[in-house]
């Protein structure tokens, strides 16, 4: 059995001190290992950012790909490898600015991939601009004036998308934000899980404290029933979307994976590659 | 007796023009004649004219004639776009119901045929189509029962009482034509076919059995015209065979799927035109510089921007070659036939695995969607090739140590593991990287990645890059192109040939990199060479001057409306260099 420390690996990582994003990587670590993986059956696929380097500081298989497309590579690497347990994860302006096409329909289409944001609120590799899920009046290099637009609500949003799993978490608890990784690898389905990592050299805002103060854990809201998809939305939008803890599953739906005819039950990456003669024979005679 | 004529169907969109088309050449390929079509099309469902031009000949033809023998017409318009390219033995049929009127210049005879009050009599004007088939069976004297088959295959579903309807509309529009006549008419009787059962294919079916058979087995894509087939066809066959198409929601997604899927280690595709491989660009910047391999299929059409969208263009060779901001090592091929599309497809998978690199295959609209017959797809000619893709159990590193999946080696090509093999865990990143993939912004580490990835396209192995017909050890001219102009460059030669010229032909299959070599002494040997492309700058024409020189000879033969070249069309722009 691996435990997790052998998904560690001796990369250090590039994140400042402080960071949320260092208890990420130590909850995706945790749970990795206490869902059972060995770390070649985990693949970490992310994005551009301070965050899209967590695919290099975990001991596993790792694709650091382009700007906001952690999610159809992942995709992808599912439908390759069924076998393998695929995370994809980037920040708040890789996942809900340039990749949020992506994921609304990686919500939709419920591929089992599961998706970790790490949401500061901030663009904080280029330095401190506004991000979609920055507040309004945030004032950033970019919004001098603070920002005129809205935040976007992604765990609303997920819920619109027809997601199936939808958790919100903050990096500080890390006994929770490992439960729900758990609880998202096994989901039969996308899982969306939403991370408050506080940036603490750009977002003066949203730091730590702030989180603490203004954060509900839905385990404290008596009798929340995180199968009902109306008590979902209305939990958020009551709480502004301020909330931590499982938020949302369906555990009926089928998974992409599990609807499609026809999909090899073995991983496509084994599939013999030779078509047999008479069977490329038959193809081509519907041409004649 | 002839050996070869042309029909045109015209009509508006919408009207069933496609199917009628369909109908006709798909029995007239089932008696052995070989067939080449073109569809003129607009970017709408409904309305606009549309038209279906069919050669039909006892022998290969890859190119559409420069005249025409029959056109039907269901409206005015067809006749007044279409009358100029008839022949001097050429002829009209239209539906009587509009009125037809033979413009003032016309020489072509016009005949009135009431196609769609036949149709309407018989049950419903749907089938004015069939009546057209018909009469222009009776025109060349084709004995209707070989549509029978077809109309079986096509109307079964409905059932026989629609079947039947349909061979009587035939039936009906051939009796008609045929008392008008009085016969049949004597300089359009076809010589016989040889009877043998051909494929009759668009290129976009050929890539995509070649894919299968290439070992494709998952494709990300997202609709647009002319590749969209390529995509409906897997989608039809790649559950059988275990696999899967994903329509994404974007061109972008669909690129990194693939990439995500190759990388994984299933072999995948991923197809588009223009406007979606620019939207790939960075994508396949990252296949190139994550060395992971990718196969693009770029049905070109016409650019830039929307542009031309159902029309021909070969217009992204540049972007191909150099498209995604900074530099990597990437094949381009360009097949010129539907036989060629199909191995180069298969091929590409190899390729892509063999040098890990992104492989774009180009294919413009006229191959892409003209229907043709094609000589039989050699199965056992393709082969799959991983290359260095590791199998088995890898031996156990040291400590935490990575697999140096980006080993500097010798023909710059490094061991390659999928993700799921124990002790073969590596990085994989946009970002430049070492051996074992981990960033590194060393300038020594930048060189010798650098090096180790342009070196494995440097003495790339590809069979055939260069299409030669070369039978002059000293020519006038040397005629160059690539994709879908071969069978109007080839008619044009012979042409050429028959006015006193020494005329050798190279259509370049292999683009990038450019098979200097293999064209060079073809070049030195010619006076002259004229490049023939469908684009307004003469994009093959400036690679070649870049790869081998002897600007001072080459001359560009461009045509950029939209249209596929005519044979006359090349045949007098070259002898105006004489």
């Amino acid at each position: 059995m691996a435990t997790f420390k052998d998904f560690r690996n001796s990369v250090k990582p590039n994140w400042c001190p402080g960071c949320g994003d260092f208890s990420v990587q130590a909850a995706i670590q945790r749970a990795a290992a206490n869902v059972g993986l060995q770390p070649e059956n985990l693949a970490v696929i992310s994005g551009i950012g301070c965050s899209g380097r967590i695919s290099g500081y975990i001991n596993s298989y790792g694709f650091h790909g382009i700007h906001g497309r952690s999610l159809p590579i992942a995709q992808g690497v599912k439908m390759a490898n069924r076998d393998l347990t695929v995370i994809a994860s980037g920040g708040d302006g890789d996942g809900f600015a340039i990749g949020m096409g992506h994921t609304i329909h990686a919500i939709r289409r419920n591929i089992n991939v599961t998706y970790i944001v790490m949401d500061n609120q901030i663009y904080g590799l280029t330095k401190g601009q506004t991000s979609p899920r920055s507040a309004a009046g945030f004032k950033t290099k970019s919004t001098p004036m603070g920002s005129v637009e809205q935040a976007i609500s992604p765990m609303e949003m997920a819920l619109t998308a027809g997601a199936t799993f939808v958790a919100q978490s903050f990096s500080t608890d890390l006994k929770d934000l490992t439960a729900l990784i758990e609880a998202g690898i096994k989901h039969e389905g996308f899982s969306l899980i939403n991370v408050f990592s506080p940036c603490v050299t750009y977002n003066k805002v949203n730091t730590y404290d702030w989180f603490k103060e203004n954060l509900t854990k839905l385990s404290d809201i008596e009798g929340y029933d995180s199968s009902s998809r109306e008590t979902a939305m209305q939990t958020l939008m009551k709480h502004n979307s301020l909330v931590t803890g499982l938020i949302y599953q369906d555990t009926e739906r089928k998974s992409y994976q599990q609807l499609i005819s026809g999909y090899s039950e073995t991983p496509l990456a084994q599939a013999d590659l030779t078509l047999d003669q008479q069977y490329f024979d038959k193809l081509v005679t519907e041409f004649i | 007796m002839i050996n070869q004529l042309s029909w045109k169907v015209g009509g508006q969109q919408g009207e069933g023009i496609e199917s009628t088309g369909e109908i006709f050449s798909i029995a007239l390929n089932r008696l052995g004649y070989y067939l080449y079509g073109y569809r003129h099309f607009s970017s709408r469902i409904k309305g606009g004219h549309t038209n279906n031009k069919i050669r039909v000949s006892t022998t290969q033809v890859r190119s559409i004639s420069d005249d025409l023998d029959i056109l039907v017409a269901f409206d005015q318009e067809t006749i007044d776009v279409n009358y100029r390219e008839l022949n001097e033995h050429g002829i009209i049929m239209a539906d009587a119901r509009f009125g037809p009127k033979s413009p003032e210049d016309s020489k072509a005879a016009l005949y009135a045929v009431p196609f769609t009050e036949i149709a309407t009599e018989l049950g419903t004007s749907l089938m004015k189509n069939m009546v057209a088939i018909g009469a222009t069976s009776a025109v060349l004297d084709l004995d209707i029962n070989v549509f029978e088959e077809v109309v079986q295959e096509i109307f079964g579903r409905k059932g026989q009482q629609v079947v039947e309807k349909n061979m009587e509309a035939i039936k009906t529009g051939y009796e008609y034509m045929k008392e008008k006549l009085g016969g049949s008419i004597e300089t359009m009787q076809l010589e016989k076919a040889d009877g043998q059962k051909r494929l009759f294919m668009i290129g976009n079916d050929a890539i995509a059995l070649g894919a299968l058979a290439g070992g494709c087995r998952f494709m990300a894509a997202y609709p647009i015209t002319p590749a969209s087939e390529i995509m409906e066809y897997l989608i039809k066959k790649l559950p059988a065979l275990g696999g899967s198409v994903i329509q994404t929601e974007d061109e972008i997604a669909a690129v990194t799927m693939a990439i995500g899927a190759n990388y994984g280690g299933v072999r995948a595709l991923t197809a588009s035109a223009g406007p979606g491989l620019s939207l790939k660009m960075e994508a396949i910047g990252l296949s190139g510089i994550t060395e992971t391999p990718l196969v693009i299929i770029d049905t070109q059409r016409g650019g830039p921007s929307t542009g031309l969208p159902t029309k021909q263009e070969q217009s992204d060779l540049m972007a191909m070659i150099y498209g995604t901001h900074g530099e990597i090592p990437k094949i381009v091929m360009a097949p010129s036939t539907v036989q060629e599309a199909f191995y180069d497809t298969a091929e590409a998978f190899n390729l892509a695995e063999e040098y890990q690199c992104p492989v774009i295959v180009l294919t413009d609209l006229q191959l892409s969607l003209g229907k043709q017959t094609v000589e039989p797809l050699e199965f056992d000619k393709v082969e799959i090739r991983r290359g260095k893709l590791q199998t088995g159990e890898l031996p156990e590193i040291e400590g935490k140590g990575y697999f140096k999946r980006y080993e500097v080696t010798e023909d710059g090509v490094s061991p390659r593991v999928i993700p799921g093999m124990k002790n073969g865990i590596h990085h994989v990143t946009g970002v430049e990287h070492e051996e074992t993939g981990k960033p590194s912004e060393s300038a020594a580490n930048r060189i010798a990645q650098m090096d180790k990835r342009f070196r494995k396209v440097s003495n790339i192995k590809f069979n055939t890059p260069v299409y030669k017909n070369a039978p002059h050890e000293e020519a006038d001219l040397l005629i160059v192109g690539f994709n879908s102009t071969r069978g109007a460059i080839e008619e044009a030669i012979g042409r050429l040939e028959k006015d006193g010229l020494k005329v050798n032909h190279a259509h370049v299959r292999l683009i990038h990199p450019f098979p200097v070599d293999d064209i060079l002494p073809l070049v030195k040997s010619a006076k002259k060479i004229a490049v023939v492309e469908n684009n307004a700058t003469g994009q093959l024409a400036n690679i070649m001057k870049m790869n081998v020189g002897h600007a001072e000879k080459i001359y560009k033969l461009l045509k950029y409306d939209g249209n596929p070249f005519l044979p006359h069309e090349i045949h007098s722009k070259c002898k105006e260099l004489f």
